[in-house]
């Protein structure tokens, strides 16, 4: 849910960063967090097992710019993969305005990337949201490991509905700024549209 | 689909100030904010210089999420008051409205009780501010400053 205040000239939106446990979520967050300037970044907070996979979420406060005399900022949220967190995952998509779909594109995982992506869709058909309608945008994550699928592959088989996507190694940052802008642009148009 | 937005207009937003600003002098507290459920932060009082508002704002949401999943599970309606103790300060937190959260922290220079009475008042005042508002941004002639952004303005955003 965007939040547009007239006061302090700003519009607010939110990116939610989905997908199973390990693709790579919160790699994404601290890539941005690394990589932007102190002035158009807030604390990157993670809550966080022992073993540093997400308890309940990460959250980066970001700003992008100025859109005629409004400052753009987005609040970039992670949500845990963990299957059993299910009940956590529900909650950090109230008020998306945006969903990030990381997939892990070891074959191996390729499974988990399929749940993942049913469980986005029934958990925001929960809150009345409509996968379909939403700005989304996913990315085919850890394409430096050997044991990868096609992208073709995974596109045909979690991309049916011909979103942008994006290969992304976010270990090293590849990919992920181009995954976050579009998210972004969409998110933007999609606001525009509605207004 | 239904994509209720927020708005915040400068007339409404300077009575949730007020409001803020009172509560601080009246409670003694040493901060007031108020974040909504999603953990934008909305209005904030007090001596906030030192404080990081938007970790605070989003973990008051997280927590009010958290607590509110609880309360489902246990078929409770919502847990609509919090009180955290510490050792220094403490954190008084008030759902308004089913809306937006009104969180107060203070010291031993006040106390949970006068903090409460203190709150319930806001409380009042504050579901009414947010009530005009709900209706304005439902008002099907109010216009947005998105109407007049163009793709070019989106894209610049991006060309860096
Ligand atoms: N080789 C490689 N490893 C990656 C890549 N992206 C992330 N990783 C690693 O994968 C592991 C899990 O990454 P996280 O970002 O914590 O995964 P997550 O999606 O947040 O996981 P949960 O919090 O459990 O949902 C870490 O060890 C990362 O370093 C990548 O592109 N390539
Ligand atoms: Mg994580």
């Amino acid at each position: 849910m965007s939040f547009i205040n007239y006061s302090s000239r700003e519009i607010n939106c939110k990116i939610v960063y989905y997908g199973p446990g390990l693709c790579g979520k919160t790699t994404n967050l601290q890539y941005v967090y690394n990589r932007t300037n102190p002035d158009a970044k807030g604390k990157m907070i993670s809550l966080a097992t022992e073993t540093e996979r997400t308890l309940f979420f990460d959250f980066l406060p970001l700003s992008l710019g100025e859109i005629r005399g409004f400052k753009t900022r987005f609040h970039l949220y992670t949500v845990p993969g963990q299957v059993f967190y299910d009940a956590s995952r529900k909650l950090i998509l109230k008020g998306v305005d945006g969903v990030v779909f990381v997939a892990d594109s070891q074959i191996e995982r390729m499974e988990a990337n399929i749940e993942s992506v049913e469980n986005l869709r029934d958990n925001l058909a929960e809150q009345g949201y409509d996968l379909d309608k939403l700005p989304y945008v996913i990315q085919y994550n850890k394409r430096d490991l050997p044991n990868v699928a096609d992208v073709s592959e995974l596109r045909s088989v979690l991309n049916t509905t011909n979103v942008p996507d994006f290969e992304a190694v976010a270990t090293k940052g590849n990919g992920v700024f181009d995954t976050l802008k579009a998210t972004a642009k969409l998110v933007l148009t999609e606001l525009k549209k509605g207004s | 689909m239904v994509r209720p937005q927020i708005v915040m207009y400068e007339e409404e937003f300077n009575q949730i100030q007020d409001v803020c600003e009172k509560l601080v002098r009246d409670a003694n507290a040493i901060v007031v904010f108020i974040v909504d459920k999603n953990g934008q932060l909305i209005a904030t009082a007090g001596e906030y210089e030192n404080l990081d508002t938007t970790s605070l704002a989003s973990l008051t949401a997280g927590n009010i999420a958290a607590t509110g999943g609880m309360a489902k599970v246990l078929k409770e309606n919502e847990f609509a008051t919090q009180f955290h103790e510490g050792e220094h300060q403490n954190v008084h937190i008030q759902i308004v409205g089913q809306r937006v959260i009104l969180v107060v922290i203070f010291d031993e220079r006040s106390s949970l009780g006068l903090v409460r009475l203190r709150v319930r008042k806001a409380n009042q005042a504050l579901n009414t501010i947010f009530e005009t508002l709900v209706q304005k941004a439902n008002d099907p002639n109010a216009s947005s400053p998105l109407e007049e952004i163009t793709d070019d303005d989106i894209d610049n955003l991006f060309n860096d």
